[in-house]
Parts: structure tokens; C-alpha cells; sequence
């Protein structure tokens, strides 16, 4: 019965982790840009929101400013990246350093408690049913807008930019601004994570986003593996890398549960996370008779009739 | 229409790979002109069309177009005016992105992309109609990502791309070279098509000589960074490869060397 009793648990974490790799997943998987500025800017999000709540700002209008300053963040990692020509990788690391003594200065402290008994939260883990629905309708809410955005004009531009900026530039995309922008609404998203795990767990912690990134890459992937064959539509996609999330978080419960040391879990984590780049990579190598040419992006290459 | 003037640029300055691709280099195109580009290995027949195209800018002199200077304006706002078909059949199109929504953007070259619907349901029906007339029976796969398509149903698609909204100028940069001989001879018939129908002005490049002669109303032969053969109407009409080479080493004091012009 122990375990079933952390079930709720995981799933309300794994969801919000899912909202995290949402985020993910538009840069890693739309824009092609892998963004460290996430295990920063999850944090920025949890700190904001943490402190506007107990400064008594209600709790929606402080998550929606942790979603700008996630934003900000963004754009400091899309300028570094196409303005200053930092390698995106690197321009993420930078960005993720300033934004830890940005994280510092917003909290005052290395952790802050933000209780629901003392506060008013959207999100607790003493309310677990209730979490469960709130966090399912900010996804829901949340993969409407993504899904409409990006059947938009805009939106297929900043698909087109990610997929091949020959082409995109050939068609009169502002690549720059685009990845820009898809930055810019990543983190934002990653932000809002983390307010809302700050939220459940009751408590900002400065360290909170180590390593976030690796979980968000862990639910996109489960995602996509597990949920990519049954349609291509967007929407469904998005509702695989949530699941990955759930997926990710269950096995992660389970593990402790077993009695895993808790210490090991970052390491297999990011083990796994290796071996799943891998598989794709290794499969191109090994089982395709076309191999990949110059300038061409590496999906789609294989399937090429 | 277009006019190049003293355009120079040189690749890698001060190093030991330092290349001089386009020298001192002029040109001027007519309104309705279809030009062809054939040149050695290293003659700067891309280069000369990625200069147009903006990809980079020239070291000095100027580009203008229909009277406007665009040597300043960068590659994405250049698209307007142009419309381009790259010899790598995975650059002109993005793979992962159906066959109609990249005709979506390429209908939308140079315009503001706002928040409306990246494809209205009218336009579907024109898609349709225009992939029909490819006669490559794409009209019943508007969906389909492009990456499944073949490499010459891929440059067909672009050429579709190039050529919507009528664009000033047509730049070709090889766009037959990566194609088996069956299906060049198939783009190229679309091109012809495409460009008689629209009367676009055109710039191909080709490394295949009698393509070179055969299509356009006027051809340019380029030899380090400079144009030193430029025939046109009826001299042009009576070119044959001979001469050609003739001229070329005529022209330039050295044997034409293209490790495939001659085999095309």
C-alpha cells in the first residue's frame, strides 16, 4: 500500500515536470536548440512566485509574472545566442550562471517556505486531489494555446526556422528573431513550472532547477517514444511529453521506493537520458544505407524515399 | 533589372586558403532575361548568386535591384524580390513540415507572418492545382512531410516555392546537379515551364554545357570571380560545345577544367 500512496505524488509531479518539458521540447524539438538555461530560469519562475506570495500578491498573478521573468530570461539567452554569436549551449550556461545570483537576490536566501497552510497556493501536496486537477488544467490550458500558436503563420516560421534556416531566410524568416522568440517562450513555460512546483512543495530552494534540464529531456523523450506513434498531431505530442513526465516521475517513485540511494538517482537519470540520445544516433549509423548529407538536417534523411 | 557592379569578395583573407571567388565583378541583367552560368571548379558561379541572394555581404561594390541598392539589406528581406533553388534538394524545403505548409510560407515570402492561420482553406485548392501541373502526382499529398519525397520531387516543390508570387528575379544554383540525368531533364522542363509562364528573370546556374545552351536567352561563362563570356540571342542560338570551349580558352589563356561539364 506504501507505494500506492505515492502515486498521487508522482503524478502531480510528473505533470509539472511535464509543463517543464513542454518547454523543453519547443526548443529541443521545434527550434533544434538545446537550452541550458532552463535549470536557471525553473528556479527565477519558483523564486518570483514565492515571493510575491508571501509579500500577499495573489497567486495567479504571481505565477504569471514568474512566466515573465522566465521570458526574460529567455531573451537574454536568445540575444547571447544570435546578437553576441554565442553557441546556443553556451549561451544557456551563461545566462544559467547569471540567473543564480539573480535567483539569490530575488529570494534573499538560499530557500524561503512558502506553506499552504500560511499562504493562499493554487497548488499543495496536502491537497493531492486537488493539486491533480488544477495542474491538469494549467496543461490544458496551456498545450490550447501552444497548439493555436503554432498553426499560426508565426508559428509554422518558427517550426520552418528550426527545421532549416537555408530555407527559412529563402522565404523571407527573420531566423534570428525566431529563435528569439521560441526562447523566449520556452522558459517562460519552464518558468511557470517551477512556480508551480515551488507551490506544491511548499518552499523556494535555490537549487531546485540542478539538473532540470535532463529531466525535461528524459519526459520528451519517453514522450516521444512512447506516445509518438499513435499521430503526428501537435497536440497529442504534447500530451506524450506530459506523460513522459508521469512515466519519468512513476519510475523515479519506484526506484526510491525499492530503496535506490536517493544520491545515485541524478547519475542513472542522466544515464538514461544518454542511452535514448544514443539509440537514434546509432540506429542512422548502423541500419541506414543512405547516409546523411552536408547541409541537410538529420531527421527525415533515412526515411527519404 | 538586377545590376551588379564592381562586386568583390574574397573568402578567408589573410589566411593560406585565402580565395578571391568574385574579382572586380559587373553585371547586368534585362528585364525577362534567362540567363545561364557555366564556369570551372572555383569560378564563383555560387558565389555570384549567393551574393545576390545576401547570404553574406560583398567586400565593396554595389547590388541593385529594379534601381534599389539591397547590398546592405540582409538575406531574409532580400526574399521579396527573390526566389531561390539550391543544388542540395534538402535546402530549398523543410523536411519536417508538410508538403502545404511549405508552400503556406512560401506564399507568404516577404510578408509580415502574423497570428492568422498559417494556411487558409482557398489556398489549399491553388496548391492543389499547382502540383498538379508538376505531373508528379503530389496533389494527393498535400499532408505528406516533404521529407519523404524524392530528391527531384523535392526540387520540383521548391521551384513551385521559388516561383509563387511571381519573385523579380529567379536565382538556380545547380538546382539538376544532385538529380539523376531522367529527373534533371524532368526539373529542368518544369523551370522552362515556370519561367516562360511567369517570364521571370533568371539566373542559372549549371555545370552541364549543353543544358547551358539549350535553356536561357543569354549566357555567361565565369573564369576566376569574373564573367569573361557573355553571348546572347542569336549568337547565342548557334552555340555548340565546341565553340564554347573555344572561347573559353580563348578568353581565359587556359583548357577548360570542370570534372563534370564535359560528362553532362
Amino acid at each position: 500500500m506504501g507505494f500506492l500512496n505515492t502515486l498521487p505524488g508522482a503524478i502531480v509531479q510528473g505533470l509539472i515536470w511535464g509543463i517543464l518539458a513542454i518547454g523543453v521540447y519547443i526548443t529541443y524539438k521545434i527550434l533544434d536548440i538545446a537550452d541550458l538555461t532552463v535549470d536557471g530560469s525553473m528556479v527565477t519562475g519558483a523564486c518570483v512566485c514565492a515571493v510575491l506570495v508571501v509579500a500577499g500578491v495573489n497567486v495567479w498573478i504571481a505565477m504569471l509574472a514568474a512566466i515573465i521573468a522566465g521570458m526574460i530570461a529567455g531573451l537574454l539567452t536568445g540575444i547571447f545566442h544570435t546578437f553576441m554569436g554565442i553557441p546556443a549551449i553556451l549561451a544557456g550556461i551563461l545566462t544559467q550562471l547569471i540567473l543564480w545570483s539573480v535567483n539569490l537576490k530575488i529570494l534573499g536566501k538560499a530557500n524561503i517556505g512558502v506553506s499552504a497552510r500560511t499562504y493562499a497556493v493554487a497548488v499543495t501536496q496536502l491537497y493531492k486531489g486537488q493539486a491533480i486537477l488544477v495542474v491538469l488544467g494549467i496543461c490544458a490550458v496551456l498545450i490550447g494555446i501552444l497548439y493555436w500558436f503554432f498553426g499560426t503563420e508565426l508559428g509554422a516560421s518558427l517550426r520552418a526556422t528550426g527545421c532549416n534556416q537555408s530555407m527559412s531566410r529563402a522565404q523571407g524568416i527573420n531566423t534570428n528573431a525566431n529563435k528569439i522568440l521560441g526562447l523566449v517562450i520556452s522558459n517562460g513555460i519552464v518558468a511557470l513550472s517551477g512556480a508551480v512546483l515551488m507551490q506544491y512543495q511548499g518552499a523556494a530552494d535555490i537549487n531546485m532547477g540542478r539538473g532540470a534540464i535532463v529531466v525535461g529531456l528524459a519526459a520528451v523523450i519517453i514522450g516521444e517514444a512512447i506516445f509518438g506513434k499513435i499521430s503526428s498531431n501537435f497536440a497529442v505530442r504534447l500530451v506524450g511529453v506530459l506523460g513522459g513526465g508521469v512515466i519519468y516521475y512513476i519510475v523515479y517513485q519506484t526506484v526510491i521506493f525499492l530503496g535506490l540511494d536517493t544520491d545515485l538517482l541524478k547519475m542513472l537519470s542522466a544515464i538514461v537520458v544518454a542511452i535514448f540520445l544514443a539509440v537514434p544516433y546509432w540506429k542512422r549509423k548502423h541500419f541506414s544505407k543512405i547516409k546523411p548529407k552536408s547541409g541537410a538536417k538529420k531527421d527525415g534523411v533515412t526515411d527519404n524515399a | 533589372m538586377l545590376e551588379l557592379s564592381h562586386v568583390t569578395k574574397t573568402f578567408n583573407p589573410g589566411t593560406i586558403n585565402e580565395k578571391v571567388a568574385l574579382n572586380d565583378l559587373s553585371l547586368t541583367l534585362n528585364d525577362g532575361d534567362f540567363v545561364t552560368v557555366i564556369g570551372g571548379n572555383g569560378a564563383g558561379k555560387s558565389t555570384l548568386l549567393n551574393a545576390v541572394a545576401g547570404v553574406w555581404k560583398p567586400d565593396c561594390g554595389t547590388i541593385t535591384i529594379d534601381g534599389a541598392d539591397i547590398t546592405d539589406i540582409p538575406e531574409y528581406k532580400r526574399a521579396k524580390f527573390l526566389g531561390r533553388v539550391f543544388q542540395d534538394p534538402m535546402m530549398g524545403t523543410a523536411a519536417d513540415m508538410q508538403i502545404e505548409e511549405n508552400l503556406a510560407l512560401a506564399a507568404r515570402r516577404g510578408k509580415r507572418h502574423t497570428l492568422r492561420w498559417a494556411i487558409k482553406k482557398s489556398e489549399r485548392e491553388e496548391f492543389r492545382k499547382a502540383l498538379a501541373e508538376l505531373g508528379l502526382g503530389l496533389e494527393t499529398r498535400l499532408t505528406t512531410k516533404v521529407g519523404l519525397l524524392s530528391g527531384g520531387q523535392r526540387q520540383a516543390v521548391t521551384l513551385l516555392m521559388a516561383t509563387m508570387n511571381r519573385p523579380k528575379l529567379l536565382l538556380l544554383d545547380e538546382h539538376t546537379a544532385a538529380l539523376d540525368p531522367k529527373t534533371a531533364q524532368k526539373v529542368l522542363e518544369i523551370t522552362d515551364k515556370f519561367v516562360d509562364e511567369g517570364k521571370l528573370t533568371t539566373l542559372m546556374v549549371t555545370h552541364n554545357m549543353k543544358d547551358a545552351i539549350a535553356h536561357g536567352n543569354r549566357l555567361i561563362m565565369m573564369n576566376e570571380g569574373r564573367v569573361i563570356i557573355d553571348v546572347s540571342g542569336e549568337e547565342k542560338k548557334k552555340l555548340t560545345v565546341e565553340t564554347l570551349l573555344e572561347l573559353f580558352s580563348k578568353s581565359s589563356g587556359t583548357e577548360f577544367s570542370n570534372d563534370r561539364a564535359l560528362l553532362g
